[in-house]
């Protein structure tokens, strides 16, 4: 017989989250699986939002009218209990590298923790995304850009820029925000934006990337909105004085309060008339004073993680010092492999290790490895004591000859379970026609039976090489050409 | 006076021999696995089927969250193409060419591509029509061999996508297929072969284009583009057929400013290229997918009609729509384009024109500059004055929208001054202030 649950806290025991509180319906047996089975489809089908994952040490269960405080979770734990039993379930610690524990890991890795504090306190709308999470999710919002955008924080941290778009918004220009996204440089452009209510404005938007200072990778993107304000509506002078006071000045602390009531009022003044009588198609230039005013908030960012950057001893900053060092994926082909959901890795043979340097999430899923457990390792580092060596041998000699091959071989999991892999390997070359690494398509071969939506398991595991090599062919044909960019490097 | 010129043509399909070698094979089955007769019967292919769709999806409806997955047709697509390059179908290795983007604020693509066109013969097309009827003799899409096809695609009859895996080719139904170019540009090089047993000739029809839309949307990656050759715009091939492959970076012509000349009724937005060296249109947004589809339909119904050779590029996931009415292959005929040009032997087609250059010559690739890309593309454009005519055309065909040929009196738009308006705007499209054609969201003119 099912649980009567009213209502569900889940918490948390490492400390910095915020509780969660779902409503789970009646008779629901409350199915807790591993992480590797825990997929949104399971979450709604079990009627809870909890969407995205959390990142838990072990979940503690708090019921309504319930005794017990703990629940059994590992791979395939079915728990089903009478009301008023109290029984005793098996813990057992799960780490979960779900979305918001990358998220989290974004900043917490990067910066010292005060960080957080001090961008709230900035007075500019503005985001922070990182293109090394799949999906390009914004892992910031300053509380300017929550209220802006009429969304709350929950609805917009793990979830990609293009929320704000819609329909009129203009095609070329959201080319032109993923073409710098791509080409890892800045973009300033006027943009047609939509508030979570659906009502419309013009916004200024600047772009800019932030690099590690020691090898020159795109940490995170900076986004800074400014809502184009008609000036000409704004009957009170003193309002438009302290609005640019607001957008212009510099985010010294002791103006950071009382100049966030008054761009509340600002705004709530202003964005009545500025949408009033707009239309996608007119189109809007920002002032040289928003413009300004976008260029100042990203300099103030940017020292403010600059700052915070330094005690972690990885330091960022806005120019790019060093080119991407060997055996790193840049992020814009981060970002196009992330899409790709087959299980794959990449491998670079002119390394002396030959090591990984990019594996997919199902791969991770697949063999249960985090992923910075993954990168650098010798692509043999799923084999075990029961794997074939002839294989290997076999694998390494297509290598050598820059042939693709077909095997089948036993690997371990990080759980030390194992599985047979169908692997294929295939070579990739960039825009010189060289080979500039090998990419490796899993797949279980239990799982050969069950094509992916119809399409064979060959077809399936071949599109996924496809992606690959168009992605590493097309992204590897030249670095930015526009001279756009050069004006936006402010730092 | 009869137009041609001298060309080797580019080898689609390892089933395409040249002329003089066309009549010796038949007699019998062929026993090439081919689409004719003598061996459709039983022949499976898969076939994907698509729900039609009112408006493509923007990222926003569809994606919401994150950067969108590779779609299932692209899925298939890749995989498909990928097997077949295994299997050692295409005539070089696409991957191992040399390209770049060549310095520069347009970001010209440039690829070495040696193997591409043949050391053979070149060929005598004629290029003063572009309406020409359907030759059986010469090669078609249905003497390709099925190995070359990749799957069917069209519209789902119950109204909701679906893909069968081991479908059959069935004559009754039409079917469309996309097959591989073995002679690729890039990745992913394919044909899309509208309701290839029906033989149709190289021209654009309404169906045609909203599938050629459809397949777009669907794969709904806007570095997927289609693009369409029109006979004397460098078609190859006189059976109706568009092309596709992935790029992703953003073409030249993408990148090019716009300035808007005219919103249509049916919520078309039609754009002229600005600063690009071809003058052509822009054509976006639309109600519904249909009204875009007709639309552009209609403009290159026109020009066919008109005689007028053009290229049209399907990008952004159909969004974004380019029609460039051209004249290279004239002045080629009439020997007005310099030899150093010609040397190149680059015949602009849809992807030159669109900024995607393939170079045959090692010396032309290490020389390629923005300036010579941009010198001969500005030789296939038409002149300005030329190309305000034949814009006058096309307005006067899309508002008269159902009528191929022009003005009929009857279904005339009620404005009598639109007509006059029309032409005239064309001449002054500076004038932001008080057209009904021009930006804003007055719909001008009833569309029939």
């Amino acid at each position: 017989m099912a649980l009567l649950l009213h209502s569900v806290l889940i918490t948390s025991t490492t400390g910095a989250r915020p509780p969660l509180f779902a409503d789970a319906c009646s008779s629901f047996p409350l199915l807790l699986l591993g992480k590797s089975h825990w997929t949104d489809r399971d979450l709604r089908w079990l009627g809870l939002s909890l969407v995205p994952l959390i990142e838990v040490d072990f979940l503690s269960l708090c019921l309504d009218s319930k005794i017990l405080t703990k629940i059994p979770h590992g791979i395939g734990a079915n728990w089903q209990s009478k009301v008023d039993t109290e029984e005793d379930f098996q813990v057992s610690t799960i780490s979960m590298e779900s979305q918001l524990g990358l998220i989290e890991r974004s900043f917490s890795t990067r910066y010292s923790p005060w960080v957080r504090e001090v961008l709230e306190e900035l007075p500019h709308n503005f985001t922070i995304s990182d293109p090394t999470i799949s999906g390009h999710p914004i892992v910031f919002a300053s509380p300017g850009f929550l209220k802006l955008s009429g969304f709350p924080r929950d609805q917009v941290i793990g979830n990609n820029g293009r929320i704000f778009q819609g329909p009129k918004t203009n095609r070329k220009t959201v080319m032109e925000i993923r073409e710098a996204i791509r080409e890892e440089r800045a973009v300033q452009v006027t943009l047609w934006n939509y508030r979570k209510d659906g009502t419309p404005f013009w916004m200024l938007f600047q772009l800019s990337p932030v690099f590690s200072k020691e090898d020159g990778r795109v940490i995170h993107f900076i986004g800074v909105q400014v809502p184009i304000l008609r000036k000409k509506r704004l009957t009170d002078d003193g309002d438009a004085a302290a609005w640019n006071e607001i957008v212009c000045g510099s985010c010294r602390r002791e103006v950071c309060s009382d100049s966030l009531v008054d761009l509340g009022r600002v705004l709530a003044l202003d964005t009545d008339t500025n949408c009033r009588g707009l239309e996608a198609e007119e189109p809007c230039e920002a002032s040289d004073q928003e413009k300004q005013g976008a260029a100042t908030a990203i300099n103030n960012i940017l020292s403010v993680l600059t700052h915070y950057s330094d005690s972690t001893g990885r330091l960022v900053c806005g120019k790019r010092f060093s080119s991407p060092a060997a055996g790193l994926i840049n992020s814009s082909l981060n970002i196009s492999l992330g899409r790709i959901k087959q299980s794959f890795v990449l491998i670079d043979p002119h390394l002396p290790n030959m090591p990984i340097v990019y594996a997919s999430d199902a791969f991770l899923k697949l063999t249960g490895y985090d992923r910075h457990e993954v990168l650098g390792c010798n692509w043999r580092f799923l084999s075990g004591v029961g794997t074939d060596s002839s294989v290997l041998n076999q694998i390494q000699e297509s290598i050598q000859v820059e042939q693709a091959c077909t095997v089948c071989f036993l690997n371990y999991r990080k759980d030390k379970s194992t599985f047979w892999n169908l692997l294929h390997m295939s070579p990739v070359r960039n825009a010189t026609g060289k080979i500039a690494y090998f990419v490796g398509v899993q797949m279980e071969e239990k799982c050969k039976s069950q094509g992916r939506h119809g399409l064979s398991p060959e077809i399936w595991q071949l599109s996924a090489v496809g992606a690959v090599k168009v992605a590493v062919r097309s992204l590897s044909m030249g670095a930015s050409c526009s001279t756009s960019s050069d004006r936006f490097n402010t730092l | 006076m009869m137009l041609r010129i001298k060309r080797v043509p580019t080898v689609v399909s390892n089933y395409q021999k040249e002329e003089g070698e066309e009549g010796s094979r038949r007699g019998g089955g062929c026993g090439r696995n081919c689409l004719r007769n003598c061996c459709l019967q039983g022949a499976r292919l898969p076939l994907y089927t698509f729900k039609k769709v009112d408006r493509i999806a923007t990222d926003v409806l569809e994606h919401g969250k994150s950067e969108p997955p590779v779609s299932f047709l692209n899925s298939l697509l890749l995989g498909e193409w990928e097997e077949r390059m295994q299997r050692g179908l295409f005539r070089y290795d696409v991957t191992t060419c040399e390209t770049k983007v060549i310095p520069g604020s347009h970001g010209f693509i440039a690829q070495l591509n040696e193997g591409r066109h043949l050391k053979k013969r070149p060929t005598e097309f004629r290029i003063d029509k572009v309406l020409q009827p359907f030759d059986e003799n010469k090669f078609n899409f249905t003497k390709v061999g099925q190995e070359e096809m990749l799957f069917q695609f069209g519209e789902s009859e119950d109204g909701e996508g679906q893909f069968f895996t081991d479908a059959t080719i069935d004559p009754e139904n039409s079917p469309s297929v996309v097959a591989i170019n073995v002679s690729p540009i890039e990745y992913g090089h394919v044909l899309l072969i509208p309701r290839v047993l029906d033989c149709l000739p190289q021209r654009i029809d309404r169906d045609s284009f909203l599938l050629a839309l459809h397949m777009a949307a669907e794969a709904g990656d806007p570095y997927f583009r289609l693009g369409y050759n029109s006979l004397g715009a460098f078609a190859t091939i006189n059976h109706l057929h568009f092309q596709a492959y992935y790029l992703t970076l953003p073409f030249p012509i993408e990148r090019a400013s716009t300035k808007q000349i005219a919103t249509l009724d049916n919520g078309v937005k039609i754009s002229e290229l600005m600063n690009y060296p071809v003058r052509g249109l822009v054509f976006e947004g639309g109600n519904a997918l249909q009204d875009l589809s007709n639309t552009v339909s209609d403009a290159c119904i026109c020009l066919q009609e008109n005689n007028i050779p053009y290229n049209v590029l399907i990008a952004d996931c159909g969004n974004r729509i380019f029609v460039l009415p051209q004249c290279y292959a004239e002045k080629q005929a009439l020997g007005e384009v310099s030899s150093e040009l010609l040397d190149t032997q680059v015949n602009p087609a849809v992807w030159e024109i669109s900024g995607h250059m393939v170079l045959k010559r090692k010396k032309d690739y290490e020389d390629a500059s923005e300036e010579n890309a941009w010198r001969l593309l500005a030789e296939v454009s038409l002149s300005e004055e030329r190309f305000q005519e034949v814009n006058a055309l096309i307005f006067e065909a899309i508002y008269y929208s159902g009528n191929g040929s022009g003005a009929d009196s009857e279904n005339v738009v009620e404005d009598a001054n639109a007509k006059h308006k029309s032409t005239e705007k064309v001449n002054a499209i500076n004038e932001t202030s008080h057209s009904a054609m021009v930006t804003g969201s007055q719909g001008c003119i009833v569309l029939q």
